[in-house]
């Protein structure tokens, strides 16, 4: 990295922080790290610095009632919530901010009176900042990827003043944001937020040189800046050691002068403002978060999904010490056990509270509590048809018989259904019943066609009723992998390979964890595929008994049913 | 008097940005830039359905609500908050805090004396994630049994939210047991609160707006059935439509007085507009062959239970109201007819169109 484009970084947002949104700082926590955030409050911010922790509830950042000072006091005493006052957020581990929190601080961000600095640690596939807040941070900067400079190059305090100043003045010219606009087009970012970002940084830029009219260079630079990153990954790597330079070849800025100029001819095509976005970052990077990106859309639905289990009350636990928060409840029985002992002991050390009947101090605080539990629901879509030999239609029913008797353990709900011949049936629909569960698979018959594609839209069907009740569902397909029959009933092999693979996306886009169990008495490189387009699981059994299978199948589960 | 410190609890939560004058203050806070005036409704660019389903239920609250699923950054927020600035000023009885049009309504645990009668903006009140269920319905004053001793009600946003909006950014990932209360008190139109020795009743009826963005979870069909209509926005594909709405948008937020200034004459236009379709509204006639329509329509569309056809049938009166129309026409409908009714189509995974085009292929078919 070019010390240049990170003194730019840090200028832009310490001139205009709530103007630009914040940082987006993708790095593993390090000396590096740790260097670049030590040197924060070294930034003339205009506003203060305030560290978030990742569980903070929402009395903290709302504020709320000061329950310790309200009972003190005996009367309500207010606490001012981190949102209340403008600052600069810091988030630690924005890789795993809850929905909920990024949702919150996304509004607080509309709001334009707060800047956040988002440490994304995102050290797995599929972790990543949410998108919500990613839309909204308008600069970006991955440490994993660079080494710093040793000397930070820290915006100077006086320039940075001067610029702050300068900001409400500068305009920026027509044309620009057609061309800000354009080149946002031209790189497949779709959000609206993404151009104005692009314009504030520019603003920002521009006033940092001194200038009161936003001007080509400042628009180039403010794009390399807020776009490269949101950029869709080139079609085509460019050539790696001919790195474009977009601002050499045409006109060179002359030195200012003034208002003689039109500004409107000096701004740049919109496709150069494109290759100044893509030289600014590798094109490895780029690639790496698009791919972060598929990943995390996929994992956000599920993440949804799971947020969506506790539907239950759940069984109680035993009240914990504690002071109310939004969604407790205070234990009333279990708050005057705690403060009936202490009783004596306060009147005497309080004599000034005597009038009251009982003493209670915050500590006395008890708060119900319930383990929700989440149910799950195993959906069995199980391949009877010809292809898969009688034998192994044998061992499926072993596997999914053991399995049974482990969801049973579990409590998990299961459901059974069954493809052959032109349509799939569901013999079972969600239950907790392990003897009708039996009962109904001893009877599949076996023989006929394979309608894949259907099978795995009634799978799909039940999930989703299942999620719509609150449950998680899990797809367990059993399939030796040859649909030959369309969802019309028509046997048609092609149109059956097209409906498959769109139902497999289907099942993908809805985030439902999966599995793929292959049959056949060879691993079908076709089924691997349709499990990396469901984003399943595939496990591909050698021949062997259900016993196994079961064991095989209960392993790949597990690690679920912990998450 | 509890007026004042009720009014304030419930700003807390309704509005983070807001300041609040609290007690104790261990430092010194820099202020804030002031709240601006939210953008006015007649600059949004382009989402046209989301325009019109927003006025529609501003001239008539029956229809329902308005859900508004759609991509990050399409102004699903900007646009339900500019309709707050929009909406004609309502009449209410000074210091109920149901808003009630007339002394006789307010509840009798408010002790009302008041007989005065006020004009104020019609409310818009925001429900924040995260909320709890004591915030949404009211509970027991704290303050008074604290410090008095006294069992009283605090009312809550729903009570705040009577004969206004109810906003639910992020209505996907509001807890459930919450969406629950919701449905309950938006289809009774009263808030009932039975809990902590108290019980207190009061007039709830609201539009219920709500935003999301479908990539973060679905909501439950029984929610979704419970919106009126629904919208679902997606981003300008065009570039000169995106060009204007980025300058329109950076005008207003780099120097937002002019900007107010010049959209002020067209936002008072569409509020006479709301204002004399309110009026029209009862004198609208529908025909026999509307209704038939409106059956037929749902038939075809296999929309479960009856509730699609009321509204369609109400936000076609609507909308002939908002036109001047003196009767309900088979264009009302079809105009109308995916915001009535898209959402209440059972889901297809395979059809990756959407239920909007579902409805306008059977509108083709069924009402040419």
């Amino acid at each position: 990295m070019e010390p240049e484009t990170l003194r730019l970084i840090l200028a832009v947002l310490t001139i205009d922080p709530a103007g630009i949104g914040g940082l987006w700082l993708r790095a593993r926590a390090g000396p590096e790290r740790q260097r670049l955030l030590e040197a924060l409050p070294l930034l003339p911010l205009p506003l203060p610095l305030q560290r978030l922790a990742s569980n903070i509830t929402d009395e903290a950042l709302y504020g709320g009632l000061d329950s310790a000072a309200t009972l003190r006091a005996g009367r309500p005493v207010m606490r001012q919530g981190l949102l209340n006052r403008a600052a600069v957020l810091v988030l630690p581990m924005a890789e795993r901010c809850a929905p909920d929190l990024s949702a919150r601080l996304a509004q607080a961000l509309d709001a334009r009176h707060h800047a956040i600095v988002a440490l994304d640690e995102a050290a797995d596939e599929g972790e990543g900042l949410p998108q919500k807040l990613a839309d909204r941070l308008g600069l970006f900067l991955d440490l994993d990827s660079l080494r710093l400079p040793d000397r930070l190059p820290l915006p100077d305090a006086d320039e940075i003043l001067a610029a702050r100043v300068l900001l409400p003045t500068v305009r920026v010219p027509h044309d620009a944001v057609a061309e800000v606009v354009r080149a946002c087009a031209d790189l497949m970012i779709l959000s609206t937020r993404a151009p104005i970002l692009t314009l504030a940084a520019a603003r920002a830029l521009a006033a940092l040189a001194g200038r009161t009219v936003v001007e080509r260079t400042d628009l180039m630079a403010a794009a390399a800046l807020t776009l490269a990153h949101r950029a869709a990954p080139l079609g085509d790597p460019p050539d790696s050691d001919a790195p474009p330079q977009p601002d050499t070849p045409p006109p060179e800025d002359r030195p200012d002068d003034g208002d003689s100029r039109d500004p409107d001819t000096e701004l740049p095509q919109g496709d150069i403002m494109v290759d100044a976005v893509r030289a600014a970052l590798p094109d490895q990077i780029l690639r790496d978060l698009a791919e972060g990106r598929a990943q995390r859309q996929a994992r956000g639905a599920s993440g949804s999904g799971a947020a969506r289990t506790g539907n239950r009350r759940g069984r109680p636990l035993p009240s914990r010490r504690g002071l109310p928060k939004s969604g407790s409840r205070i234990d009333l029985i279990a708050t005057l056990r705690a403060a009936a002992p202490w009783q004596t002991l306060r009147r005497i050390a309080a004599p000034d509270r005597a009038g009251q009947a009982l003493l209670v101090d915050p500590s006395d605080l008890h708060m119900k509590r319930a383990k929700i539990l989440s149910d799950r629901v195993l959906v069995f879509a199980v391949d009877a048809s010809g292809s898969a030999a009688v034998a192994r239609l044998a061992e499926a029913k072993g596997a999914v018989e053991q399995l049974l008797a482990r969801a049973y353990s579990r409590r998990d709900h299961v459901a059974l259904l069954t493809f052959r011949g032109q349509a799939a049936e569901l013999l079972l629909p969600p239950t907790r019943s392990l003897v009708m569960t039996k009962a109904r698979l001893r009877g599949v018959p076996g023989g006929g066609a394979t309608p894949l594609a259907g099978g795995l839209r009634l799978a799909l069907d039940t999930a989703l009723r299942a999620r719509a009740r609150g449950m998680t569902p899990t797809i367990a397909l059993l399939t030796d992998g040859r649909g030959n029959v369309a969802l019309d009933g028509s046997a048609d092999r092609a149109q059956s390979d097209i409906e498959t693979t769109q139902m497999a996306r289907a099942i993908r886009a809805t985030g439902c964890t999966a599995l793929v169990i292959d049959t056949a008495q060879r691993p079908q490189p076709r089924l691997a595929e349709l499990a990396r387009n469901m984003g399943a699981r595939y496990l591909a059994l050698p021949r062997i008994g259900g016993g196994r299978l079961a064991a095989a199948l209960g392993a790949s589960l597990d690690p679920v049913s912990v998450r | 008097m509890t007026a004042r410190p009720v009014e304030q609890a419930s700003q807390l939560r309704a509005m983070p940005e807001t300041m609040l004058e609290t007690a104790p203050q261990p430092q010194p806070r820099p202020a804030p830039a002031p709240r601006r005036a939210p953008f006015p409704f007649s600059a949004i660019v382009g989402q046209e359905d989301m325009k019109l389903a927003l006025i529609l239920t501003a001239v008539d609250p029956a229809i329902g609500g308005v859900l508004v699923f759609g991509d990050r950054g399409t102004g699903k927020s900007t646009a339900v908050r500019a309709l707050a600035a929009l909406l004609p000023e309502i009449d209410a009885v000074e210091g109920c805090p149901v808003n009630s049009a007339r002394p006789d309504q307010c509840p009798d645990w408010a002790g009302i004396t008041a007989t005065t009668i006020i004009r104020k903006p019609t409310p818009v009140v925001d429900l924040p994630l995260g909320v709890s269920e004591d915030r949404v319905t009211g509970a027991l004053d704290i303050e008074r049994a604290i410090a008095r001793g006294e069992k009283a009600f605090e009312p809550g946003l729903l009570a705040r939210a009577n004969r206004g909006y109810l906003y639910i950014d992020e209505v996907n990932l509001l807890e459930d047991h919450i969406v629950d209360l919701l449905l309950d008190v938006a289809q009774s139109g009263e808030n009932v609160v039975e809990r902590d020795g108290l019980s207190i009743r009061h007039a709830a009826r609201f539009v219920l707006v709500g935003s999301g963005n479908p990539e973060e979870g679905d909501l439950r069909p029984q929610l979704l059935d419970r919106f009126g209509l629904s919208v679902d926005v997606t981003s300008p594909r065009d570039i000169d439509t995106r060009v204007e709405v980025i300058r329109r948008r950076d005008a207003y937020d780099t120097d937002p007085d002019p900007f107010l200034a010049r959209w002020q004459p067209e936002d008072a236009a569409l509020r006479d507009r709301i204002i004399t379709a309110r009026a029209a509204l009862p004198g609208i006639v529908t025909p026999g062959t509307a209704l038939h329509d409106c059956a037929a329509l749902c038939i075809a569309l296999g929309s479960d239970g009856l509730r699609g056809e009321l509204t369609l049938l109400r936000t076609a009166r609507a909308l002939a109201a908002t036109e001047g129309a003196p009767s309900v026409a088979r264009s009302h409908l079809k105009r109308v007819a995916a915001l009535a009714l898209g959402h209440r189509l059972r889901r297809d995974p395979l059809d990756e169109a959407g239920s909007g085009a579902r409805v306008a292929r059977m509108l083709a078919e069924t009402l040419p």
